[in-house]
């Protein structure tokens, strides 16, 4: 994968609005924002509803998936272009997801909502419909999904990339600084994950930094790229973000995604926790890193 | 189905009111406005909230009024606005309860 396959630009998303085979889908956990200006055609995920199992922790099953993409008129043949606001975190994740169910061509609108707002590209607030589709999906792909057991053995074996804000990677903060603070799970990080925050990926219109610039931010943060990595945040759309960057527009091989991530982690009873800023040693006992 | 309200990430409705469950005992609320040169409220700006080494910690869409709210920690942050009016900075240090705080963007 790389960048000509994995992302489009505003512009060319603009120019392509009605290009046949196209279909724009825009991915938040909030849909409010689709409801007040789309891009035009566009349909729309909820990030909640749409795509997690109401009862279950976890996402949709296979099944799930199908039965939606085929209510929402997406055919497995269409170029899916996702887009969404918090600077793409939950089309990264919608990314992730369609890659996960095999799905042929979809890509990333570079810079998502926060980018044709700010460059005043037009929404519309026109109800969308699609003629329904008989999607058919792959069995989960779970080479790009790692579960709780995988990250407790990859403490000290693997890269561990923690790219959630400084302060919660220290265990300062519980939560992004736009939630309120008081969570059920203990603070800190997976002992041996490096901190990248996942903004260091990206312009702060949203778009993602050159090639250059990204190899550069992993290489000088330690992250070795012959060994198989593990992205993981809070609740998995900020990580889906970095595993985007490093599997899909830097080719890294073995990425995978963690969406159980903090809120499944810090709540794991008897595994090791490192706090403060530094990754702290592998071990079966919690670490304090110096702060 | 009714998500726990911490299980998102997404920013939430920047004009709704605090949680009654907040704790202001133990939150540290940055709060305010975004404004144009002309004094008026600059709504659909991003905010964004960065450490006191200038990493990114949040972002935030104002609401209608040009509002926005940040759950943070005490001490030393700086909020950075974008939007089609222009950008602008401003610093803040902040203790536990809520702390008010403009922004003025410009071209």
């Amino acid at each position: 994968m790389s960048r000509d396959t994995a992302l489009v630009s505003a512009e060319w998303a603009e120019k392509n609005i009605d290009a046949p085979g196209v279909v724009f889908v825009e991915v938040d956990e909030d849909t409010s924002a689709y409801d007040t200006g789309h891009i035009a055609g566009a349909i729309k995920l909820d990030w909640r509803t749409d795509l997690q199992d109401p009862v279950r922790r976890d996402f949709v099953n296979k099944a799930q998936f199908e039965a939606l993409l085929s209510e929402r008129g997406i055919a497995n043949d269409d170029t899916v272009i996702l887009y969404g606001g918090n600077n793409n975190w939950f089309a990264a994740y919608a990314y992730w997801y369609f890659k996960l169910y095999g799905h042929r061509d979809v890509k990333l609108l570079d810079g998502g909502r926060k980018k044709w707002e700010l460059d005043a590209r037009p929404l519309v607030t026109d109800a969308v419909t699609r003629p329904a589709t008989q999607y058919v999906a792959q069995e989960p792909d779970t080479s790009i999904r790692a579960f709780r057991d995988e990250v407790v053995a990859a403490i000290g074996t693997r890269n561990l990339v923690d790219v959630r804000s400084p302060d919660e990677y220290a265990g300062r903060l519980l939560a992004p600084a736009h939630l309120p603070q008081e969570q059920a799970q203990r603070a800190g990080h997976v002992p041996t994950a490096i901190s990248v925050p996942w903004s260091k990926a990206a312009n702060e219109d949203g778009t993602f930094k050159s090639d250059d610039e990204l190899r550069k931010i992993y290489a000088d943060a330690g992250l070795d790229d012959s060994r198989e990595t593990i992205a993981y945040c809070r609740i998995g759309e900020r990580s889906s973000h970095t595993w985007f960057v490093l599997q899909e527009l830097l080719g890294h091989r073995n990425v995978k995604n963690y969406d159980g991530s903090w809120t499944e982690y810090g709540s794991l009873v008897g595994v090791p926790v490192a706090l403060g800023d530094t990754p702290g040693e592998a071990g079966p006992n919690s670490s304090v890193g110096e702060a | 189905m009714t998500a726990p309200t911490a299980a998102g990430c997404a920013a939430p409705d920047q004009a709704a009111p605090l949680p009654a469950s907040l704790d202001l005992e133990k939150e540290t609320v940055i709060t305010g406005l975004v404004k144009a040169e002309s004094g008026e409220a600059v709504p659909g700006a991003y905010v964004r909230l960065l450490d006191a080494t200038g990493e990114f910690t949040a972002e935030v869409v104002t609401s209608p009024a040009g509002q926005f709210r940040f759950f943070a920690a005490p001490g030393d942050w700086t909020l950075r606005a974008l939007s089609r009016h222009g950008n602008g900075d401003t610093a803040v240090t902040a203790a536990r309860g809520i702390n008010e705080v403009t922004v003025t963007v410009a071209a």
